[in-house]
């Protein structure tokens, strides 16, 4: 029973969430959705082409402001408590390790939300309505993004002191390099798979969407629950270094 | 090289290893090429305990190891019969307070508190954290942002988190750092009296100045390798009949110097261009002699300077004795 309350911690997820915000970077989170919100009002003035609004949300919204949010937060949830070292007081106790890494991860998936997916629905309401499908599939493909590009993001900020450097390579070169040139690079892209589902509702070719449905909710969730057990596993071998010798 | 009956003693008797011996066989731990522990053997035991050495001695890497924060490279290490790596359960009868000064400073200290018995899942963690915070004497300041203490306070706060689920073997790294001497007396009192109930307090330190008070039995490592080990008692008569020897400058060098050899306190002067250096083998009585001398002969002190103080003489004059 204990074990099964235990794979969400409260306590962690408060501070996860407090430390996050709490930070000077959280200022930054803001500026995504407000730049966002902005060019969509001037679009809405100014563009002539029907598929305005698939095409720079699909575009911006996905390879631009949804992964470098999670990336941001994502990188920040348990890394930066392991570079100042705070981390300590949550593993000098009996806490689960792997509840640590589903807390912190949950706690970047709601951030990731409100700061990325929920002002992404927002851009397209303005755009096309809220009831539009345009905006209900890109709400829908956008919390897939959320999830699975924290899930990533989490893993990699446990494997590597660089996880910023790191993730922004996967972005710039496997999803926005690669992915383009070579077609079986999108099975292994987030990107695509937040788009799947996105374009599984939105049906709009604008949105340049390459998997079906299936296989991107597919491959979210295997992507999602292999980068949580990569991370889970890796917090319960943390180690500190001694003293410089 | 000195044994410590104490902890061994304690070591043989089965309920205490159960919940409260540290018991390290043959460890060693090295990182690439350099090795930071040295196949060490120890046993600690319910009491006191320091372990001493000069900075980059060891003492963080044992710690850490001991907490289940480092795998050894080889050896055993058990704490409460089990072992410590890959194991958070051990937290249930161990408390750590790291040296690092890192701790969610947007919390206020009682927040912080509270939040470490609930991850303990205490069954009263806020009876547990006010319980923890009356013991450190933080009551005051509770309701405050972490992030206002003193570095005295954030230690103390600390040290609250890591006694909040009463362990009955308490790790501290280095927990005199940044505390004034009233603070530090109140600390070792404190550490003075769980021991004295039967808990495992086991804490670092490199300034053997600060534990001079302290009873209980000491482990010193050198170069990751456990050089000495014994009582307090001991180690601190080997401390005050060590030599001394401090460069003294005043007006009047020669005449201070030949009043100098003259005391029982003394037992070498030479006379440099930087000053005059003395060597002695009673610190107290050198300096209430100097102050005496000066005033007689109408000398004006400019300076004592302290010529061997460094850590590193004091462990090695320690470990060689």
């Amino acid at each position: 029973m204990r074990r099964m309350s235990g794979l969400l911690n409260p306590v962690v997820l408060r501070i996860t969430l407090r430390a996050t915000l709490g930070r000077k970077r959280a200022l930054v989170f803001l500026l995504a959705p407000l730049v966002l919100v902005l060019i969509t009002v001037a679009l809405k003035v100014v563009a002539r082409s029907p598929a305005w609004p698939a095409e720079f949300l699909g575009v911006f919204g996905f390879s631009v402001v949804l992964p470098l949010t999670a990336l941001i937060i994502g990188t920040s949830v348990v890394g930066a408590e392991i570079d100042d070292g705070s981390i300590i007081h949550l593993l000098a106790t009996p806490v689960n390790r792997l509840s640590v890494v589903l807390s912190k991860f949950a706690a970047a998936v709601l951030l990731t939300i409100a700061f990325g997916s929920v002002p992404l629905y927002l851009a397209a309401a303005i755009a096309k309505g809220p009831g539009d499908k345009l905006a209900v599939g890109l709400l829908a493909g956008a919390i897939v993004a959320a999830v699975a590009y924290n899930a990533l993001f989490v893993m990699l900020s446990l494997l590597t002191t660089r996880a910023i450097a790191v993730g922004l390579l996967y972005l710039l070169v496997w999803e926005g390099l690669l992915g383009n040139l070579i077609g079986g690079v999108r099975v292994l892209s987030v990107g695509q798979y937040s788009l799947g589902v996105a374009n599984s509702i939105a049906r709009s070719p604008a949105l340049n969407a390459h998997l079906t449905p299936a296989t991107a909710i597919v491959m979210a969730v295997a992507v999602t629950v292999i980068a949580l057990a990569l991370a889970g596993r890796r917090l319960s071998m943390f180690a500190l270094k001694g003293e410089a010798a | 090289m000195s044994t410590v009956p104490e902890a061994r003693q304690a070591a043989t008797v089965p309920e205490m290893r159960q919940t409260s011996t540290i018991d390290l066989r043959n460890v060693s731990r090295w990182y690439g090429n350099v090795v930071a522990v040295n196949d060490i053997t120890m046993t600690i035991g319910p009491g006191i305990t320091g372990l001493l050495g000069p900075n980059g001695a060891g003492k963080t890497t044992l710690l850490n190891l001991m907490a289940g924060f480092l795998a050894p490279s080889r050896g055993e290490l058990t704490v409460g019969g089990q072992p410590s790596w890959r194991n958070p359960a051990v937290f249930r009868t161990l408390g750590l307070v790291p040296e690092r000064d890192s701790v969610y400073a947007f919390l206020t200290g009682a927040d912080f508190v509270r939040s470490t018995a609930r991850l303990h899942q205490l069954p009263d963690p806020d009876a547990a954290a006010r319980r923890a915070i009356a013991i450190m004497d933080m009551a005051d300041a509770q309701d405050r942002r972490i992030a206002t203490y003193s570095k005295g306070m954030r230690q103390r706060i600390k040290v609250a988190a890591a006694l909040v689920h009463d362990p009955q073997v308490l790790l501290l790294d280095e927990p005199f750092n940044g505390m004034d001497p009233r603070q530090r007396l109140q600390m070792m009192d404190l550490l003075e009296d769980m021991a004295l109930h039967g808990r495992t307090i086991l804490f670092s330190s490199h300034i053997l100045e600060e534990v001079e008070r302290m009873s209980g039995t000491i482990q010193v490592i050198v170069g990751g390798r456990l050089a000495a080990s014994g009582d307090f008692r001991a180690i601190r008569r080997l401390m005050t009949s060590r030599p001394h020897v401090f460069l003294v400058r005043t007006s009047a060098d020669r005449l201070l110097g030949a009043a100098l050899i003259g005391r029982p306190a003394v037992t070498g002067v030479e006379l440099t261009p930087r000053g005059l250096q003395v060597r002695t083998s009673d610190f107290g009585a050198f300096s209430r002699e100097l102050a005496v001398l000066c005033r007689d002969g109408d000398i004006r002190l400019r300076e004592v300077l302290p010529s061997d103080e460094s850590l590193e003489s004091v462990f090695s004059y320690l470990v060689s004795a």
